[in-house]
């Protein structure tokens, strides 16, 4: 079955066990919360920091599919497919 | 470091903006440190657990991209730990989700494990295992009064937890709310106002609203508490049945701070600020006033601080430890941090130039406890 992969900063690798990749079996398209429940799954402090305890993106985490900032898309209920690459970049915040 | 081995020490927890720093001293007047911890993460909150064989460093930490969370060390910061479930979190059906965790309150020497939690959104939370996974407080939470407390600048927190030595008296103080009462426990809450101004409701006497920024219970008399409001500094000798002005004495009724002696009956320190909208020191001299006779009349205590100073101290940024003299503690929103051996009469300077201080904890440890900071 083809993957999807998601991409760590390297801020949250230690979180993952020092991986920058994360891969979910993919058999068509599945949303990015889906996404996320399956490649965090194992990693409840990974999990944390992107999300909070109702599910909601945190607000200065930005997540792209292909170039794309989720939130200009349909958030987390954004579709992604196998083959494509989901990044996790933090955003510019604080001083 | 062996020579030290029965000596007593201290250690001195610094929260900031921007991470954790720990000081060390042997006599509270020359500090080492160590850190940053979690830098670029802000601190508000730490709890040192010294009811244990070792000390437990307990801390709030929140990253403006990864969220809020608590972590603890056992080694004097040699090491943290974070609960892999997260030592907070609001349960589903409340619909929230955790802010901030502005105060982490060990309970007394008779209930080990028991700490205590208040954060914000303004909710309490009680741990039995030390700290590393807190229940919400459902009395408070499900109060009929919650949908109308509101933001105080920093955000609607629960900042405040004081338990009498019986474990059924609880007080709280949120901003804005006010104190929050149970006898049960935490079971149930009741709003205990009385007194305490808030000067910028149309009713300036409600029930409850008021933007109290700390209270803190009297070493010895049972029902004694005191409160520095948002202007206003009270105290109330019947568990906040009635509320009393002690401000009098006092240069400006503003500020953040309320600390108590862990002993002494009657012993209260603020440190007052010039007003709501000028939150600078009067005049600009930082100095630190206490009151050995409950409120009655005020010492101002200078020695040793600058001679001008335009930032503030935060409610937390100030501490006391359990020693004979008490040491005083706080530090200033210009990242300075002062220490006093002996109650507040002379203060020297731990460390300078630090980012905002938001909580300061001292304790007193043994010197076995010490090999993390020969680091």
């Amino acid at each position: 079955m083809p993957d999807i992969t998601v991409v760590l900063p390297s801020v949250l690798q230690p979180l993952a066990g020092g991986q920058s990749l994360l891969t979910a079996p993919a058999d068509g398209a599945v949303t990015v919360a889906a996404l996320l429940d399956a490649v965090t799954g194992g990693y409840p402090v990974l999990a944390r920091r992107i999300r909070d305890e109702t599910g909601t993106l945190r607000r200065y985490v930005n997540i792209y599919v292909n170039g794309e900032e989720v939130r200009r898309l349909k958030g987390l209920e954004t579709e992604v497919s196998a083959g494509q690459e989901v990044l996790i970049i933090q955003s510019v915040a604080g001083g | 470091m062996g020579t030290m081995a029965n000596a007593e020490s201290y250690i001195l927890a610094i929260g900031t903006k921007k991470g954790l720093w720990l000081a060390h001293s042997t006599d509270r007047k020359e500090w080492s440190l160590t850190g940053p911890h979690f830098l670029m993460s802000e601190i508000p909150s730490i709890g040192i657990d010294t009811r244990g064989d070792s000390p437990r460093i307990m801390v709030g930490v929140r990253s403006e991209h990864w969220g809020p969370t608590v972590a603890h060390s056992d080694d004097l910061g040699a090491t943290w730990t974070e609960p892999e479930q997260g030592a907070i979190s609001f349960p589903e059906g409340t619909e929230a989700a955790l802010e901030r965790i502005w105060q982490i309150y060990p309970d007394a020497e008779s209930r080990p494990g028991v700490v205590w939690a208040g954060c914000e959104p303004i909710s309490v939370w009680k741990s039995t295992d030390g700290g590393e996974h807190f229940e919400l407080n459902r009395g408070l939470w499900d109060h009929p009064h919650r949908s109308e407390w509101g933001a105080g600048y920093g955000g609607a927190a629960a900042h405040s937890i004081v338990v009498d030595p019986s474990g059924e008296k609880v007080h709280i103080a949120m901003s804005t709310g006010g104190v929050y009462r149970s006898l049960d426990g935490g079971a149930s809450w009741e709003a205990r106002n009385k007194g305490i101004s808030a000067y910028f409701m149309p009713d300036p006497n409600p029930e409850f609203g008021q933007c109290v920024h700390k209270i803190a219970a009297d070493a010895a008399v049972d029902g004694r508490l005191y409160a520095q409001n948002h202007h206003g500094v009270y105290r109330t000798d019947d568990d906040g049945e009635n509320w009393e002005s002690i401000a009098e004495g006092l240069p400006a009724d503003f500020g953040f701070v309320m600390l108590t002696h862990p002993r002494r009956s009657g012993t209260a320190w603020v440190v007052p600020l010039k007003a709501d909208g000028e939150r600078i020191p009067p005049d600009g001299r930082l100095a630190v006033h206490r009151t050995d006779d409950a409120g009655g009349t005020w010492k101002r205590l200078e020695t040793g601080l600058p001679d001008h100073e335009y930032n503030s101290v935060l409610r937390d940024a100030a501490s006391v430890d359990t020693a004979e003299p008490v040491g005083v503690y706080f530090g200033t929103r210009g990242g300075e941090v002062y220490a006093s051996a002996d109650e507040g009469e002379s203060f020297t300077e731990v460390v300078s130039h630090l980012p905002d201080v938001l909580c300061v904890r001292a304790a007193v440890v043994s010197g076995a406890a010490m090999p993390a900071f020969s680091a």
